[in-house]
């Protein structure tokens, strides 16, 4: 394995801990504002402001809650929390620690994807180094009534527990099945109480905004998508890797870093997000245009669009939980229909009803994974119909 | 199963229960473990699982189902895992996964009738802009190649011989 890293990176020059000193400093309702100033909303990809999240658990009674920083990163695409995780681990347990701290919860826990357990002793490495610092434990940092002590729980290769009433079910010992939201975790969370669930990315964040400031944080990327964003590329393209961006960059700018200019489509935020073709590429990367949790896909002009839809699909039949039908089932007809075009039998009007399918995949699914997972599908007919009809495969 | 294996088992899963507290919370943890000590969560082991947290059976082969890295068949000692997501798929898993049924002359989905390995495919390993990919166990290998297929199965008869070595060393000790 080589290292992903791609040109400079905010993290590298965050002094140790100034974050967290600087939370205890500016005190609970301090840490809030200063996070609701920054703009800093969820880098995992649903993008819901930070600030709002963590005032809505610190405002919750309750005696007992929980930090839980979500490390289940499963986007297709996606891999820069595994970076974080590798190369900047102090600084994700800061944010999850002013994170506990901000909303009052003596107890976080990192879920860790499956797949990337080989990670899991350096984490476990880490957490010792901090808790003889001081900086997990009790009284940290000398500070009385401030106890907050981190553990690591495995996930076991399930993508949906990402999403995180999910990820709370599997924490519990359950299938990773989403809730019915609301009740929303920061009111009932981890077993009932309130509870942030944050991705990787996003607690790191929150700790450089406190060490840096949220004015620093908020005049870079554009007014409604504030900040920085690690974005994870591959495909066709010859510098892959993650890189550091501020929200709010064209697809055409983030293609000429890394040496995929010659593009003919991009997978923005991975098997779940959209595919953007190149007459698109001076669209933006931000919450109000094109939204991603950093994944981007790039596909060469010899790539074939149904192949790649054909992959998302399998991706989705295999990874829904089978709870809601407009998932276990859309998805399932969706394929088919690739099938269909793959074998040059698809008609036109068949495949205008699967796009009207896909619709109500988006409006009628329980969470996130079956809302979004025709997303890719639909845009790949839209952009892509011509190379899509007519095949003359097996005839 | 002999009494006395399945005796070691429920002893192994008492201390695990202790380990991990009597509470449903402490299920996949438990799961995990056995699957990661005896290649899969057998029925008995469901069974005393149950008895432990105090849950029905099936609650617990519910959850041994649900997810991809548990099972409830004895999987081979090395669990070959290939990602078949799109990066991996552009960048050739395709004759990588051919050439490990070759070496191995087995399918995905099945096992080596000597029980060492397992073929499965995984859903995105994350290693995106290195594919294409392979977790072998608990370890991760990038940028293979059909080639290099045979070296990494060699790697994990070697590691198991020494293993086997060592542990037959113990017994004479």
């Amino acid at each position: 394995m080589i290292s992903s890293r791609r040109g400079n990176f905010t993290f590298n020059g965050i002094a140790p801990e100034a974050g967290l000193k600087a939370a205890l400093q500016k005190g609970r309702a301090g840490v809030i504002g200063e996070l609701s100033a920054s703009g800093l909303k969820g880098r995992g990809g649903a993008g819901f402001p930070t600030g709002v999240k963590w005032n809505l658990a610190a405002a919750a009674k309750s005696d007992v809650k929980y930090v839980v920083c979500n490390a289940d990163e499963g986007e297709p695409g996606t891999f820069k929390d595994r970076v974080i995780l590798s190369d900047f681990a102090p600084l994700v347990f800061e944010g999850m620690t002013i994170g506990g701290w901000a909303i009052g919860a003596k107890k976080g826990v990192l879920y860790l994807r499956g797949e990337y357990i080989y990670l899991r002793p350096h984490l476990e490495k880490v957490l010792a180094e901090r808790r003889k610092q001081n900086l997990l434990g009790t009284k940290i940092l000398g500070k009385d009534g401030f106890d907050f002590d981190i553990g690591i729980r495995m996930g076991s290769g399930a993508y949906v527990c990402g999403e995180e009433t999910a990820l709370i079910e599997s924490l519990e010992g359950h299938r990773g099945e989403p809730r019915n939201r609301p009740p929303f975790p920061v009111d009932t969370g981890f077993q009932n109480k309130p509870t942030i669930v944050n991705n990787v990315e996003t607690l790191t964040w929150a700790a450089c905004i406190l060490s840096k400031g949220a004015a620093w944080f908020k005049k870079i990327g554009t007014d409604k998508s504030a900040g920085l964003k690690l974005y994870s590329v591959s495909g066709d393209c010859t510098r892959p890797g993650v890189y550091e961006f501020p929200l709010g960059i064209t697809v055409a700018k983030l293609l000429g870093e890394v040496g995929g200019e010659n593009a003919k489509a991009v997978q923005v935020g991975g098997a779940s997000g959209r595919c953007v073709p190149a007459s698109e590429f001076a669209r933006t990367l931000a919450f109000e245009d094109v939204p991603t949790g950093g994944s981007i896909i790039v596909f060469g002009p010899q790539r074939d669009m149904l192949r790649v839809a054909r992959n998302f699909m399998d991706f989705f039949v295999e990874e829904s939980c089978g709870q809601c039908t407009p998932c276990r089932e859309g998805n399932v007809k969706l394929l088919e229909g690739l099938e269909l075009l793959e074998e040059g039998r698809c008609s036109m009007r068949y495949l205008r009803e699967l796009c009207a399918l896909g619709e109500t995949m988006a409006v009628a699914s329980k969470c996130g994974l079956g809302q979004s997972s025709p997303t890719a599908f639909l845009s790949i007919v839209q952009h892509f119909q011509d190379e899509l009809m007519g095949r003359m495969h097996g005839r | 199963m002999l009494v006395t294996e399945q005796e070691q088992l429920k002893a192994e899963l008492q201390e695990l229960a202790t380990r991990h507290g009597r509470r449903r919370d402490a299920l996949l943890p438990m799961v995990q473990e056995v699957q990661r000590r005896h290649g899969h969560v057998s029925s008995y082991a469901m069974q005393v699982i149950a008895d432990l947290l105090d849950i029905h059976p099936v609650e617990v082969h519910s959850v041994v189902s649900f997810y991809s890295f548990l099972s409830a068949r004895p999987l081979g000692r090395f669990v070959i895992r290939v990602c078949r997501t799109i990066s991996c798929d552009m960048a050739g898993k395709d004759r990588v996964a051919r050439q490990l049924e070759n070496d191995l002359k087995i399918k995905f989905g099945e096992t080596t009738p000597d029980g060492q390995f397992t073929l499965e495919w995984a859903n995105c390993l994350g290693m995106c802009d290195q594919g294409p990919a392979i977790l072998v166990n608990e370890q991760v290998f990038t940028g293979v190649t059909p080639e290099q297929v045979h070296g990494i199965l060699e790697q994990c008869r070697r590691r198991f011989s020494a293993h086997a070595l060592a542990q037959t060393a113990e017994h004479a000790v």
